[in-house]
């Protein structure tokens, strides 16, 4: 596909904008509107741009791994977090736990997060692998 | 004992993962030998947990809980479990170096190596699992890693064949024992297997309670190749020697036989559970041993005596009297070891002259004397003669049949003929290979070196010792395991000598006639392959008539359900959609109107959704289609935003760039002027199907509305966010913490549906490729 010039030129903004903003959207999500879902779509959509500007090799090098692996690893994160729980034994399997990391305020930090991170991943994995079969040169 | 049992039972367990992931990163015989010393590790592990495991209550414990399903999971050792992980890990070993040396040179035999432990610990895992689940799932596993192990030569058809039969036999069988377990454990209140035998009044009350016990005796008999499932088991000797040898005979298909001998303190006086096992029981046994004598494979010969022994396991398990459990548990041992030894044989004289045609092969002795000597010791065994362990179990099992009251004559009589059977066999397997003249071979054979033959010698000279003193066999082994069969301690005395009784009388008469058919074994073979009546008896007809049935079936359902047509698709699943809910509307009479609520000045952002929406349906291009759609979706997200539910609104605004991001990317590469293709009439019924739709919600929505808004869960997950979950963002607390379980399951379909999608387009340009 060929991009005009501005695209191709934005192209790198297109990106990284997107991807900070979902990083940024993935880590507030427990206290404020975002979460790893949200912030899966917006990664996503940073990296189908990347594609149509740059060719979705190109955003494949971003990526490094395929999108079906981000989607195994999301998987396994999300489902490893649950395991954590059993460090309790009376716990059920994806009770979250809760650490309170103490850096001037406290700031809590739980294997929701990982989850989170979990989901995250699946999504963008999701999103890419579909949009860059579909505008897969043939 | 200092050690914790948790340690010892796991610890085997833990070993064997360990060691079959270890495995792949290795090459050729480093990998087999590592196997062997995991399995020799968990049988030394197993041996010290001996003692805990003859204690009455055996060596039990807990591992894992879902509680939320009531289910606790744990491992349990006791005198039964004993007898079968000592097999298990002890033939184990013996196999697994055996096999590094058989398949010398073979790039994939850390292939062979990771499999066979992976269903060795299966097999440890279903021997030792206290609770239904936990048995269920090392169930399985013993099935599929058959099934890897029966299509090892995945190149070659035939292997491919054996290896669905034996899954789709045994794994069939399975969800069988699934259901059935899963009534007895309800029946029982509990899933522990020890829970529930001890719940047995309860278990035999329950109103499923003959369903239950069929449905778990249909999963046993498909694992254990009971009569009409018997036909599996031949055909699995397209796998490797060693596999046959370990799965197909000493271990795996005891599963069942383990199962039924673990159940039986519930059902073993019901009359409907002693008729099934014995009949079966009595008509596998006699069917393995016609058989047998029909084929001159060595490996389907040992293959059908041992659905023989199967069938006396699992009729010895249906006798009523305390005698057979005790006949049972020391044939069991018994036929273990020779047949292991027997089958590692036939893969040294299949590996050694290229052939293992009985009828092509005789007086190797010169050539390979120490395979002769196993040979003949383990032979000595399975024909039931002294002073070897096999005379002893012999000796017990008929008379545990003739003491079996009603059924003692025909026991008997099908005891006599198939003991006789096995006689035959068993000199095929020692005099006819080993003695007489000397035939000619594709290969020069020679013994084969150390790794081959310990197996072999070992095993057969455990028959031998155990022969020697078998009140020690019995003491250490036997009564621990009857007493698991029996649900109390029981105790008969394995002996030697029992004087001139007819049993001894019934022994000599046996050895004669086999003798008789091991010298007419030339003419009576290709006889009985002839005789066209023996050919009913291979049920594995009825399998391929199932199975075609079931392909054409799905095949027709498939024309008619998937046509293709995506129009049609949509159609079907709009109509549904809306008239399924319209329906149950209409029946319950749900059809109601809300009190006239104050229209909201918010809801003037409906307008900008039905106005995308009009543009979409009145949109002459696809292009347009795709804007008009993304103005819909904007609006929704706007409507979220308003009725203050800002992350749902950011969502949906993400999703809606995406969307349209997506689409025209894709839509830049069709035709951009594409028109709308349909004819009048056809815009019409589209229009018609959206209307049904439209109405269905409408009035869906009415009806909700009607109903005064229940608070509480809303009024809960706000209170509990921040106690609970550390978040002020409600829904996202509810994404990953309060119900963390079911997000799990939505990324799970996510990924699913992202795997589907990317062998769809994989394959629709495969096939443009090949097409043009």
């Amino acid at each position: 596909m060929d991009a005009t010039v501005i695209l191709r030129v934005s192209a790198p903004l297109l990106l990284w904008v997107p991807m900070a903003l979902s990083l940024y959207l993935l880590l507030r999500g427990h206290n404020d509107p975002g979460g790893g879902f949200v912030g899966g779509l917006v990664g996503a959509a940073g990296l189908v741009f990347h594609a149509i500007a740059r060719g979705h090799a190109a955003a494949l090098r971003v990526m490094r791994l395929p999108p079906a692996s981000w989607c195994g690893l999301g998987l396994l994160l999300a489902a490893a977090s649950g395991l954590l729980a059993w460090l309790d034994p009376q716990a059920g399997y994806l009770t979250h736990r809760w650490w309170f990391a103490d850096v001037g305020v406290t700031l809590p930090i739980g294997t929701a997060l990982l989850f989170d991170i979990g989901v995250y991943l699946v999504v963008v994995g999701t999103i890419t692998a579909m949009s860059f079969a579909l505008v897969a040169e043939d | 004992m200092s050690i914790a049992p948790v340690f010892l039972l796991a610890l085997p367990l833990g070993l064997g993962f360990a060691a079959a992931a270890a495995v792949p990163a290795m090459r050729g015989r480093g990998a087999a030998q590592l196997g062997a010393v995991t399995a020799a590790v968990a049988l030394l592990v197993y041996l010290l947990a001996a003692p805990g495991a003859a204690e009455p209550e055996g060596l039990r414990a807990g591992f894992w809980a879902v509680p939320s399903l009531g289910i606790a999971g744990g491992l349990r050792l006791d005198g039964l479990s004993l007898v079968f992980v000592l097999l298990i890990a002890g033939i184990g070993a013996l196999v697994l170096l055996y096999a590094g040396r058989y398949l010398k040179g073979d790039p994939r035999l850390p292939r062979l190596i990771t499999l066979l432990l992976l269903f060795m610990v299966a097999m440890l895992g279903a021997v030792t699992a206290d609770d239904v689940v936990t048995l269920f799932v090392f169930w399985e596993l013993t099935s599929l890693a058959s099934f890897f192990l029966v299509g090892y030569d995945h190149e070659k058809p035939g292997a491919r064949k054996a290896a669905l039969q034996a899954l789709l036999v045994t794994a069939g069988g399975g969800l069988a024992l699934l259901a059935g377990l899963i009534l007895a454990a309800v029946a029982a209140g509990t899933t522990s297997l020890s829970g529930i035998i001890a719940a047995r009044e309860a278990v035999l009350a329950h109103p499923a309670a003959a369903p239950a016990m069929l449905l778990i005796i249909l999963g046993c008999f498909t694992k254990s190749a009971q009569f009409p499932f018997h036909f599996w088991l031949p055909n699995a000797m397209a796998a490797p020697t060693p596999v046959s040898a370990y799965l197909h005979s000493a271990t795996m298909v005891k599963l069942g036989v383990y199962l039924l001998a673990r159940l039986n303190p519930i059902y073993q006086h019901e009359a409907l559970w002693q008729d099934v096992l014995t009949t079966a029981g009595l008509l596998t046994t006699a069917t393995g041993a016609l058989m047998a004598l029909r084929e001159s494979d060595l490996k389907r010969v040992l293959a059908w005596t041992t659905v023989t022994a199967l069938g006396t396991l699992t009729m010895l398990i249906g006798l009523a009297p305390a005698l057979s459990a005790t006949a049972a548990v020391t044939f069991l041992v018994v036929h273990a070891l020779y047949k292991a030894a027997l089958f590692l044989v036939a893969g040294i004289v299949d590996h050694e002259t290229g052939t293992r045609d009985a009828a092509a092969l005789g007086g190797l002795r010169h050539a390979m004397p120490l395979t002769a000597l196993a040979a003949v010791l383990a032979a000595f065994s399975m024909a039931g003669l002294p002073p070897f362990v096999g005379f002893v179990a012999k000796e017990i099992v008929y008379e545990a049949k003739l003491a079996s009251g009603s059924l003692a004559g025909p026991a008997a009589m099908v005891g006599f003929l198939v003991n006789a059977a096995m006689v035959a066999v068993a000199g095929l397997m020692s005099w006819r290979l080993f003695f007489g003249p000397r035939r000619p071979t594709p290969q020069v054979p020679h013994d084969p070196p150390k790794s081959m033959l310990a197996g072999p010698i070992l095993l057969a000279t455990l028959g031998l010792l155990a022969g020697a003193a078998p009140s020690l066999l019995g003491e250490w082994l036997v009564d621990g395991a009857v007493a698991s069969i029996l649900g109390a301690p029981a105790s008969a005395p394995l002996k030697f000598w029992h004087g001139f009784t007819p049993v001894l009388a019934l022994s000599v008469a046996t050895i004669g006639f086999g003798l008789l058919l091991l010298i007419l074994w030339e003419r009576l073979m290709p006889r009985l392959r002839r005789t066209a009546a023996l050919d009913r008896l291979d049920t594995a007809r009825g399998y391929e008539a199932a199975l075609a049935g079931i392909v054409s079936w799905s095949d027709g359902t498939t024309r008619t359900v998937q046509h293709g047509s995506l129009r049609g698709y949509m159609r079907v699943l709009l109509l549904t959609c809306a008239l399924v809910p319209l329906a149950l509307l209409a029946w319950r009479g749900g059809l109601a109107r809300p009190e006239g609520a104050p229209l909201d000045p918010r809801a003037l952002a409906f307008l900008l959704i039905a106005l995308g929406a009009i543009a979409c349906a009145l949109a002459r291009g696809t292009f347009a289609a795709v804007m008009a759609l993304g103005l819909v979706g904007f609006a929704t997200a706007v409507v979220f935003l308003t009725f203050g539910a800002p992350d749902v609104a950011l969502t949906q605004f993400t999703v809606e760039v995406l969307l349209v991001v997506i689409l025209a990317t894709v839509l830049i590469r069709l035709p951009v002027r594409a028109r709308d293709s349909r004819t009048a009439r056809q815009r019409g019924a589209d229009a018609a199907v959206a209307g049904v739709v439209g109405l269905s919600v409408t009035l869906a929505l009415m009806a909700v509305l009607a109903e005064p808004f229940d608070p509480r869960l809303a009024e809960w997950f706000g209170a509990q966010s921040v106690p609970g979950g550390h978040g002020r963002n409600v829904v996202n607390v509810i994404l990953v913490d309060f119900r963390a379980l079911d997000t799990l399951g939505e990324i799970a379909v996510l990924a699913i549906a992202a795997f589907a999608v990317l062998a769809l387009l994989r394959g629709t340009k495969a096939e443009r490729q090949a097409g043009g």
